[in-house]
């Protein structure tokens, strides 16, 4: 008898590539997808129920499927089409804890793969330079995702000690960067995006990129080899935020510390992207994990380097207005000027 | 002798070295064996034979032959023989037809010299020069690339094929200085550099921050480097100094005098407030430097880096000018342990004149509480002068590497053993405050 995996938030775009990713799987006998809302992609294959996790109809779901294995995606970063804050949280944390409850009672699950961020090890002046799975956070991540992912783990850390026959595994994305990634699943991506980035002054964090193919192969894995144990999922490399802007071409502004929260609520009326504090830490002193684990015990080598990532994302929605196309022209223009002006005192160039 | 009261006295050194560096005290003079410093003196100046009183007031600084007024290797050659050794100084004879009143003043500096010459002169090392052309190397590298790029994408007609036929035919401008601004310059726009896993930007170090660096290290502190053999040209290792001078300049300059003299990258652990400022964070992170933790250290000590610290942190850093040269506690010994768990040798690095940079002669404990500083310092210039107190005095810097202190040896878990721990920790401290008391032994003066 095939494996039976239930896909929570397919309705987003992350949530119905992973799910229909392992339909393709030939292990895998049948995928179900939940989600409150319908799906916007075409889920192929995928069985989709649309149930809302907050409520115990879930644990229903899990016993006619029979489900073996549960991959939980829908803890975001964003409120997307959820609404507000608020509502996202009560999906990230009240959904998690009634699904983990479903999967307590269930006797059919025992694989649980959730997709965390390394947003848990939050961002501050006293963070060591690389974190590894066992580090704690130096300072507790107090809003948003970040404080979410915190307490999303730590019922997830709940629910394994009550049921240690269920291999329990957790992969901590790096901020993932992507075409297809909307607002839900990174916001770093429409934060790239603005005509003028605001950025902090004085710092420059360091930050690592996840590609999707990356994160999602990782999903995979986990629920195909199952190999159960807390990993970070990043691309190889670090980049500074002034080098992907850069390369980004995009035109910055730089803003004094005090101000960051000013700007930020500015762009939350103006735009649907949302500074949170967690963000603006995250902006002002940048987080890097170890992927050694993901590598050597996990057995999972990301394709995409933070690099490469940056540079797919540059070629699927465009570069601003500092292109390092016409940079290079200008340089190419101020040689040829200067070899041109010192031609003709040096005399021997008519050869 | 400005330093005289810090230097013990009868440890170490000849009767008399202490307070009265050029005539010994009566006391001290009785003290003396007689019988050697006959000798000396009647090779030098036999019609004073056997009247030590009588000698003629010695001079307090003779003047000598320093190695920057000449060519450095004449100079110290003509002298250096004449001092063996620094400790079997006595039995020197000294030339014929030199003054007779050389003391051991003089002595010293014409060791001095001797080290001097055979060491780095003033000026750029061996590495200097070939770091500066290692920039033009790499924008002449990206030339013909550009130029494809160039020939591909733009269409401008008879002003580029101009240029492809300069571009060509001669070589000669296209190394030079202007064209490697030009492409650091795009470099830096375009963000085409690297930065490793802690945020080092060897492009933007190498380019930038060393060269406003070297301008103060050899014209403003003229610093001296001994010992850089020490250093292992490859492969991790701990570089452990004493931290002085309020602001830490003596960090930085260690940092450039690694870079040029040795070859090597210095990644320094810095305290957590330098990673809470704006823009001295976003420096350090850019200049290698990472937060002072036994994670951070052993990761890049396991990478092979080269890793300096220093222990004494703030209580070094901010101590009062009467306490120079006073090493304080040496942290929890954390850089020990993590050496001892990456088996990397310790080099312990004295540094000496830093102290007399910025003398701190007081603090704004209000103010600085207000600020979330460490200290306000207080110097004879600071507040007083405002920005212009910034400007550091012009001291003579030594900086002397000691020889590496193996932690290789010890069995597994030997770094989870407090005692020893301890001990290293101890052994590296004594090393470098008794470096510290031999260097301003010897030290002329401190601002020459």
């Amino acid at each position: 008898m095939g494996r039976v995996v239930l896909v929570t938030g397919v309705a987003a775009p992350l949530g119905a590539r992973a799910a229909r990713r392992l339909v393709d799987d030939a292990g895998i006998e049948r995928v179900v997808g939940v989600d409150v809302l319908p799906p916007r992609d075409d889920l192929g294959d995928v069985r989709f129920v649309r149930a809302d996790i907050r409520n115990p109809v879930i644990a229903k779901v899990l016993a006619v499927e029979d489900v073996d294995t549960v991959v939980h995606m829908s803890v975001v970063a964003g409120a997307g089409r959820a609404g507000g804050r608020a509502a996202v949280k009560e999906t990230n944390v009240i959904g998690t804890m009634q699904l983990l409850a479903a999967c307590q009672r269930s006797s059919t699950v025992g694989n649980l793969v959730l997709k965390s961020s390394t947003a848990v090890y939050g961002s501050s002046a006293h963070d060591p330079g690389l974190f590894i799975e066992d580090m704690s956070p130096r300072q507790l991540p107090l809003t948003g995702y970040a404080k979410d992912s915190a307490e999303v783990e730590s019922y997830v850390r709940g629910f394994s000690r009550r049921r240690p026959d269920v291999a329990v595994t957790v992969l901590r994305w790096a901020d993932v960067l992507g075409a297809g990634i909307d607002s839900h699943d990174s916001q770093l991506g429409q934060y790239f995006g603005l005509p003028l980035v605001p950025t902090v002054l004085g710092f420059d964090p360091r930050l690592q990129l996840l590609h999707p193919d990356d994160g999602l192969a990782a999903v995979n894995r986990a629920v195909v080899a199952g190999q159960p144990g807390t990993y970070n999922v990043a691309g190889p490399g670090v980049l500074t935020l002034s080098q992907i802007l850069r390369r980004l071409g995009r035109a910055t502004v730089p803003v004094p510390a005090p101000g960051v929260g000013t700007v930020g609520q500015a762009l939350r009326r103006a735009t649907d992207l949302e500074l949170s504090s967690d963000q603006v830490a995250l902006l002002t002193h940048g987080r890097v994990v170890d992927t050694t684990a993901l590598r050597d015990r996990f057995g999972y080598e990301p394709r995409w380097s933070t690099a490469a990532t940056l540079e797919d994302f540059a070629e699927a929605t465009g570069r601003g207005p500092l292109d390092a196309r016409r940079i290079r022209s200008v340089e190419q223009r101020l040689v040829a000027a200067y070899a041109a002006a010192r031609v003709p005192r040096g005399g021997t160039h008519d050869a | 002798m400005p330093d005289a009261d810090i230097i013990p006295l009868g440890t170490r050194g000849r009767p008399g070295r202490g307070s009265r560096a050029a005539s010994p005290s009566k006391a001290a003079r009785s003290l003396a064996p007689p019988s050697r410093t006959r000798t000396r003196r009647s090779s030098a100046a036999p019609g004073d034979e056997g009247a030590p009183a009588a000698d003629p007031p010695r001079r307090r600084r003779p003047r000598l032959v320093r190695p920057d007024d000449g060519p450095s290797g004449t100079a110290a050659d003509q002298q250096a023989p004449a001092v063996p050794d620094d400790r079997t100084g006595d039995s020197r004879t000294v030339p014929a037809g030199t003054d007779a009143s050389p003391d051991r003043t003089r002595d010293a500096d014409t060791k001095d010299a001797h080290t001097r010459g055979t060491t780095q002169p003033d000026g750029a090392g061996p590495e200097g020069p070939a770091a500066a052309e290692d920039g033009a190397a790499k924008a002449e590298a990206a030339e013909p690339e550009a130029a494809e790029f160039e020939a591909a994408e733009f269409e401008a007609a008879e002003f580029e094929a101009a240029e492809f036929e300069a571009a060509e035919s001669e070589e000669s401008w296209a190394g030079d200085a202007v064209t490697a601004a030009l492409g650091f310059v795009r470099r830096r726009v375009t963000g085409d550099y690297e930065v490793d896993d802690f945020g080092f930007d060897a492009d933007l170090t190498s380019a930038v921050t060393m060269r406003v660096l070297r301008p103060l290290a050899e014209k403003w502190f003229r610093i001296e480097v001994r010992g850089i053999e020490n250093i292992p040209a490859e492969g991790g290792a701990l570089l452990v100094s004493n931290h002085s001078g309020t602001l830490p300049l003596d960090a930085l300059m260690t940092s450039l005098v690694v870079h040029d003299h040795a070859g090597r990258y210095l990644r320094a652990l810095g305290a957590d407030l330098v990673f809470t400022l704006p823009f001295v964070s976003e420096l350090a992170r850019k200049g290698g430097a990472t937060l002072a933790c036994g994670d951070d250290a052993e990761r890049m000590l396991a990478g092979g880096e080269l890793v300096g610290v220093w222990p004494e942190g703030f209580k070094g850093i901010g101590k009062p000018y009467r306490e120079r040269y006073k090493l304080q506690r040496f942290g929890r010994g954390g850089f020990v342990s993590a050496a001892i768990k990456t088996g990397v040798p310790i080099v312990p690095c004295s540094v000496v004149g830093a102290e007399e940079i910025y003398p701190l002669i007081g603090n704004i404990p209000a103010l600085a509480k207000l600020l979330k500083l460490p200290y306000v310092p207080v110097t004879p210039t600071f507040p007083l002068l405002g920005p212009l107190g910034l400007v550091p005095l012009p001291s003579k810097w030594v900086i002397e590497f000691g020889e590496p202190i193996r932690t290789d040896a010890y069995p597994d878990g030997a770094a989870d053993d407090p005692m020893l721990v301890f001990n290293v920790k101890d052994q590296v401290r004594e090393t470098i405050q008794q470096t510290l008391y031999t260097l301003l032994m010897h030290r002329a003066h401190i601002f020459y």
